[in-house]
């Protein structure tokens, strides 16, 4: 297949194989279809490129191309203070920028060798499970819409706006939020942060079994979504798959949990976990995602605790010597920065873990011997963004 | 001229009368109307699926959208018409016309009342399920002379739900078909009339048996009755490639679709060959087991009070309509911008009051009675299609096919051997 980059064919839907293996080819399914999914396609979440091999419905071979959006933002990291990296961050995962900038923030606190104040924790927390909501919200939407569902996407793209407001109403943004700051928060939230938070709890919450009432017991969503794209416990293990896809394997890892960070330990939640590794098991493990998501912004809105917002931190960021691998559990799965610094007030290195990039590799496996119609479903739910994918 | 005018007292169908003015007449009625019901789908189709997404849909062209139609067939129109380059010409000019013809063809039996059809052919829905299946053949013309991948796969696939779910259809009709001869009358035996024991395949024959046999085929030998209604619903939906069986030509799937490569009037003759296939498809389902243009319970609520009561209908339907119309017009923004959106909006809902009152003269009544019913159950089937769009997910094509031959086939012959036994007994 790399023979098809080397020469770049165009958008059309035949490669010219007949050339290659001589010419007594004389009709067009003897051979096997190269189909190109192009950046440009309505189904692939952004500017992936899928190259699928198929033997008239069914997918032999799949070799996705990415890059499109590469815009070499970790070598932009070392040329910037760690503070004037942190509006990069959000851009790479745009759906989930509070989580990318949390992740980011407490990497370069653990190198300084600090920690955020409570109420910073506490702020952080509601933001960031306020973001893991808006993320399962626009990739339900999204996912139903490629298999077919016309209508749930406007339902939970009109409930994301109430998140997105109190976004707007704390820090400006609603997308692209730059939320929080090295050592803890820049703002303090606004008066009636609390309510707003919880006025919208109770407002999602009929919401989610609305979106669940569509979909979950619809039989022609049953069958699209059962046993298609199984993913095996141990190959999302060997892979490095992450996130609710490796929960609904069925292994039961949620750094929230094993790793705790932010202010995670002093919430009570369930982990949700699948049983088959199909598609309909992760729309179930997310659905109920973000139910846990709203109980723990429940718990920590009724527990803010007083104090700064900001944590003592130096006005030039200059941590010691040292290389720091911090990982958080992003909507989309393990999120990790791994920062090594030189003493200088520019990183050395930042490297990013995005949680899509790995679990992206799971593609071929997982829609090994299905119809064209499951690549769409199965590119779908593993829930990629390509800004985090090609950074 | 007075032979012209005597066919209004007759009591058959300009095609059994000789009357071939008034024949010409009729397939010019059907024609407008028909073009106007598809239009008049288009607008609602949006608005409706708009409102089930909590959006509004088209709110600007006119008031709340009502002239978008008018909009998109102009902008189809002045499109240039693209023709690709390999592809076989006097195919690819054929393909809409053969769709369109099949699809028009078939309104000449529907009937819209007991004398207000084209002609009533002895071999009425024969006729109607035979030149649906023609329809077929123009998809296939499209995707060949497309000369491109997509469209011919597209048109492959198409074609073949085309026929599977005509099977399942065929199945029920047959069971419809049989009812009108078999002895059981009304549901279980309840009623006085009874069939006579001759079938037919006429349209307007089927929809007097179900008013000689006191019940509407849908609950005749309950379940029988609403299970084949149910399969010959669901398989015309699959008929027509709409949602929820429309991945042929689905956005979002790699095949677009036959209709790709063409572009202006030619796409705008395909849409509307479906919602006229959509439009008879749904009238054989309402001839056939809805009971046609009868209103309802004709002999639960019978007498010349209920007739009278319910011939009002057609009026106050249009004096609701009005009513809503001249409602949202006093709801409009109070800015100068919306002068003439208001107006047009007033001047729409005078027109329906209109209507309704010249529909309240009882000679008008009498005559517009049949068709209104006949309308409103068809309106209902549009509706449904259109709820069924907003809801669904997709089917997978591999499933679809299951669907057609696993399911559907076995049940449609399951209840045609059911009613057959169950009638004889």
């Amino acid at each position: 297949m790399a023979d098809i980059l080397k020469s770049e064919q165009s958008a059309s839907s035949v490669e010219h194989i007949e050339a290659e293996k001589g010419a007594d080819q004389p009709f067009l399914d003897a051979t096997e279809l190269i189909l190109n999914m192009g950046p440009q396609h309505p189904s692939t979440h952004g500017v992936l490129r899928v190259i699928l091999k198929l033997d008239g419905e069914k997918v032999l071979n799949t070799e996705c191309v990415i890059g499109y959006l590469h815009r070499g933002v970790e070598k932009i990291a070392e040329n910037r203070t760690y503070a004037m990296f942190n509006p990069y961050v959000d851009r790479m995962d745009y759906v989930a920028a509070v989580s990318n900038g949390l992740g980011y923030c407490e990497a370069v606190e653990k190198l300084l060798n600090m920690e955020a104040p409570p109420r910073a924790q506490w702020v952080r927390t509601i933001l960031t499970e306020l973001n893991r909501i808006a993320s399962h919200q626009l990739w339900l939407g999204t996912h139903a819409l490629d298999i077919g569902a016309i209508t749930p996407l406007f339902y939970t793209f009109r409930d994301r706006e109430e998140i997105l407001k109190i976004f707007e109403r704390y820090c400006g943004a609603r997308l692209t939020t730059h939320a929080f700051r090295i050592g803890g928060c820049q703002y303090e939230t606004y008066d009636g942060f609390e309510q707003d938070v919880k006025k919208f709890c109770d407002f999602v919450t009929p919401k989610v079994d609305e979106y669940e009432t569509l979909l979950t017991t619809n039989r022609i969503w049953l069958e699209r979504t059962k046993g298609v794209g199984v993913l095996k416990a141990q190959d999302c293990i060997d892979l490095g798959v992450t996130g609710p896809v490796l929960r609904a394997s069925g292994v039961k890892w949620d750094l929230r949990k094993a790793q705790p960070y932010a202010a995670y330990k002093n919430f009570e939640f369930d982990i949700p976990t699948g049983q088959n590794g199909d598609t309909y098991d992760r729309y179930i493990v997310r659905i109920a995602e973000m139910r846990q998501a709203l109980r723990i912004i429940r718990q920590a809105v009724d527990s803010i605790p007083e104090g700064p917002i900001m944590g003592k931190v130096p006005k030039v960021i200059k941590p010691p010597v040292g290389e720091i691998y911090h990982s958080i559990e992003a909507p989309k799965g393990e999120l990790g920065y791994f920062i090594v610094s030189d003493g200088s007030t520019q990183p050395y290195r930042v490297r990013v873990r995005p949680p899509s990039f790995v679990n992206l590799q799971a593609l071929s496996k997982m829609v090994d011997g299905a119809l064209v119609a499951d690549v769409v479903a199965v590119i779908g739910t593993l829930d990629i963004v390509l800004g985090e994918v090609d950074r | 001229m007075q032979e012209f005018l005597n066919y209004l007292n007759s009591n058959v169908t300009p095609g059994q009368a000789g009357a071939y003015v008034w024949v010409v007449i009729y397939i010019l009625i059907i024609f407008a109307a028909v073009s106007l019901a598809v239009i008049a789908m288009n607008w609602l189709e949006r608005k409706i699926l708009a409102h089930m997404q909590v959006r509004l849909g088209p709110m600007r062209v006119g008031p709340h959208g009502l002239l978008q139609p008018i909009a998109d067939a102009v902008k189809l129109l002045i499109k240039e018409d693209i023709i690709p380059e390999g592809s076989d010409k006097l195919v690819f000019w054929m393909a809409p016309l053969v769709v369109v013809m099949t699809a028009f063809t078939t309104y000449i039996v529907i009937p819209f009342g007991p004398t207000h059809a084209v002609t009533d052919m002895n071999i009425g829905i024969l006729f109607m399920l035979g030149v649906a299946s023609l329809g077929t053949l123009g998809i296939i013309m499209a995707g060949w002379a497309s000369n491109s991948h997509y469209p011919l796969l597209g048109s492959l696939r198409s074609s073949a739900q085309m026929v599977s779910y005509e099977v399942a259809m065929g199945m029920a009709v047959v069971s419809a078909v049989l009812m009108t001869s078999l002895t059981g009358a009304g549901v279980y035996g309840i009623g006085s009339a009874t069939g006579d024991g001759i079938g037919t395949l006429s349209m307007i024959e089927i929809v007097r048996a179900q008013m000689n046999q006191q019940v509407w085929f849908a609950f005749k030998f309950f379940p029988l009755g609403l299970a084949a209604f149910g399969i010959f619903a669901i398989a015309m939906v699959a008929e027509t490639n709409r949602a929820p069986f429309d991945l042929p030509e689905a956005e979002s799937e790699l095949t677009a679709g036959f209709h790709t490569e063409y572009s202006g009037f030619r796409w705008s003759l395909f849409f509307l060959a479906e919602y006229a296939a959509m439009i008879a498809v749904s009238s054989i389902a309402v001839t056939l087991w809805l009971g046609g243009w009868l209103r309802p319970f004709p002999h639960w609520l019978s007498g010349d009070a209920w007739d009278t009561a319910f011939s009002f209908f057609p009026a106050l339907t249009f004096f609701v309509l009005a009513g809503m119309t001249l409602r949202t017009t006093l709801r409009m923004p109070k800015h100068p911008y919306f002068k003439i959106q208001k107006t047009g909006l007033a001047v729409f809902g005078l027109a329906l009051g209109a209507i309704g009152l010249v529909l309240l003269v009882p000679q008008v009544r009498d005559r517009v009675e049949d068709i209104y019913w006949f309308t409103v159950k068809v309106a209902a089937f549009m509706y449904l299609y259109i709820w069924y769009r907003g809801t669904f997910p997709r089917y997978r094509f591999d499933q679809l096919m299951k669907l057609g031959w696993k399911f559907m086939i076995p049940a449609g012959i399951g209840v045609l051997i059911a009613t057959a036994l169950v009638g004889v007994l």
